[in-house]
């Protein structure tokens, strides 16, 4: 089979591997009618993340049909059956998988203690990012082997098309925990911090959760524009201060609600902490480029929420702490529980309360992968999603 | 397919990007080398009592390399390296003398000067080539609301049917005076 594979930094190819092969009694075969490029992928693609080794095939928003299914998966699954598959991988029995804390589940992670070295505790396993979190293939294939595949899938209603179903397993319920762990109240004011594809699930996830107003922080006018579509008041950073207009609409007060949707690699601004991040990521002393964190804590409303979907890999410099102590801050983070809303926001693009294929801007082939991974990450040809077709 | 892939989006694309920070990690560790070791240097290429000189120079590399590392815009000071090279060339062409005993060791220094001016010059004149600013939209996403309604009809619309789950709450109720 086709399938996308890393090599290195901004090295993607469209390679040929063997297909993959029921390995455990719960896993499943399915064969992949769309995938997509995540943000976070691009992390990858920039080799920021560390953990990946060269042939790793990518990806983790996929979806399919089922054309193999284990025995011990029987009863879940069937042959023929359309599934989109959660980026992280789930037991559904462990602790954390019956507390819905679904990214953390226990089991899953096949490099436990690889995680349990590099962060103190395994989080889930994830197709297709890096090894820190199980080395399990990815989604950017013809066929993917699921493991716990059980657990690990979303069903998806007869009829409904695969652009709409094909964020359920990431991009949508991340923009909608992200909004929901802020628990918004109509009189918030929610600010998110990019304007991409999370940021604009985030955006009319806030929307519908009733906020008061939302605010969007991008440069890219493209973006802004979907942002404006999707009911956000918009702000480009480029061209006014970001904490002078955030305070301006909201009375002088900072808006309750902060949504982080950019995560590690935040653009390089001409403010000093953005500056001095880039310095020090130059010389490899620091990983991440925090400034949006920064920005959160300083501008956030006393006693407000800090909401943190975008991803984050290692280790983070100068976080004004203090800051986010004196004012009584909390603080909200994490992968997506992607099973713990799947059901809910079927039902919603089933009613016709959001149909997520708003999003998408570029549809390729498999073949055209390694092209749109480029295009993605350089903002070209006004591109915000892309699905590919295997 | 056809993708618009020519125009920039006012950032420099990766490889100069990646060039221009190579230029200026080289710089603050060339300036380095040059404020610590000005006697040695001096000594290699045979133009004692240039030491206060290679300092000073090693302090420009250093805040060259600051700047190109720092700016969001590397441009002036990728320019500004190449200024330097012209000096550090014209500075190393007075140890070309008959009676300097190292001009074998000036003329390697002037040789890697020149390469690395060369690709100063390709990395300043590939950054000046680019767009200072954002490119207006090549597409009007301004209709892509996902919205069956507008938005301000669908504020609120998934309170109707959703409760925040206890373990996310942040909130208590609004305190009513």
């Amino acid at each position: 089979m086709k399938a996308l594979r890393w090599h290195g930094k901004a090295d993607i190819r469209c390679e040929e591997v063997p297909d993959p092969q029921i390995e455990d009694a719960r896993d499943a075969i399915i064969k992949v009618s769309s995938c997509a490029i995540c943000g976070s992928d691009l992390h990858l693609y920039g080799h920021f993340m560390p953990g990946m080794q060269k042939g790793d095939i990518v990806g983790h928003e996929f979806m399919g049909e089922v054309v193999e299914v284990g025995a011990a998966a029987k009863g879940k699954l069937k042959v023929g059956e359309r599934i989109v598959v959660p980026f992280t991988i789930i037991c559904g029995e462990c602790d954390q998988c019956k507390r819905g804390n679904f990214s953390v589940c226990q089991t899953t992670n096949r490099n436990k203690k690889v995680a349990d070295a590099a962060f103190g505790h395994t989080t889930a396993g994830l197709f297709g990012y890096t090894h820190l979190t199980g080395g399990y293939p990815g989604g950017q294939a013809e066929y993917v082997r699921v493991p716990f595949a059980d657990a690990t899938h979303i069903k998806i209603p007869q009829g409904m098309p695969d652009e709409q179903a094909l964020f359920l397993g990431d991009i949508f319920p991340t923009g909608w925990q992200g909004a929901v762990q802020c628990d918004i109240q109509p009189t918030d004011t929610v600010a998110i911090w990019g304007c991409g594809p999370v940021g604009q699930f985030a955006i009319r996830s806030a929307v519908l959760l009733g906020a008061k107003q939302v605010v969007a922080i991008d440069r890219v006018p493209e973006r802004l524009a979907m942002a404006r579509a999707g009911g956000a008041i918009t702000i480009n950073f480029d061209e006014e201060s970001v904490v002078e207009r955030l305070n301006e609409l909201t009375g002088g007060w900072g808006p309750e609600k902060c949504i982080d949707c950019v995560g590690m690699e935040a653009h390089i601004t001409s403010t000093v902490d953005a500056m001095y991040d880039r310095a020090k990521q130059a010389l490899m002393m620091e990983t991440d480029r925090p400034h949006v964190l920064r920005e959160m804590i300083y501008v956030c409303r006393p006693a407000g929420v800090i909401s943190v979907p975008g991803v984050y890999g290692g280790i983070l410099d100068k976080i004004p702490f203090g800051a986010a102590m004196n004012k009584g801050l909390t603080f909200r983070m994490g992968q997506t529980h992607v099973n713990r809303w799947a059901d809910d926001l079927v039902r919603r693009i089933e009613r016709g309360q959001i149909d997520p294929s708003f999003v998408i801007t570029h549809t390729a082939s498999l073949e055209q992968g390694p092209e749109m991974y480029s295009v993605f990450r350089e903002k070209q040809d006004s591109c915000i999603k892309v699905v590919l077709k295997p | 397919m056809r993708y618009e892939t020519g125009r920039r989006r006012g950032q420099p694309d990766s490889a100069t990007d990646t060039l221009a920070r190579g230029l200026g990690v080289f710089s603050i560790a060339l300036g380095i080398a040059e404020v610590a070791a000005p006697r040695a240097l001096a000594r290699w290429l045979g133009m004692r009592g240039q030491e206060r000189l290679i300092q000073a120079y090693g302090v420009r590399e250093i805040a060259t390399g600051i700047g190109i590392l720092a700016s969001r815009d590397p441009t002036p000071w990728i320019w500004g390296r190449v200024a330097g090279d012209a000096l550090d060339l014209a500075t190393l062409a007075t140890g070309i003398e008959q009676e300097n005993p190292k001009q074998a060791n000036v003329g390697i220094a002037m040789a890697a000067v020149a390469g690395v001016t060369a690709l100063d010059l390709y990395c300043a004149k590939a950054l000046s080539g680019e767009s200072p600013t954002p490119l207006p939209p090549l597409r009007d996403y301004s209709d892509r609301s996902g919205l069956p309604r507008a938005p301000e009809a669908m504020r609120g619309a998934a309170r109707r049917d959703f409760q925040v789950p206890p373990d996310m709450r942040a909130e208590l109720p609004m305190p009513r005076l």
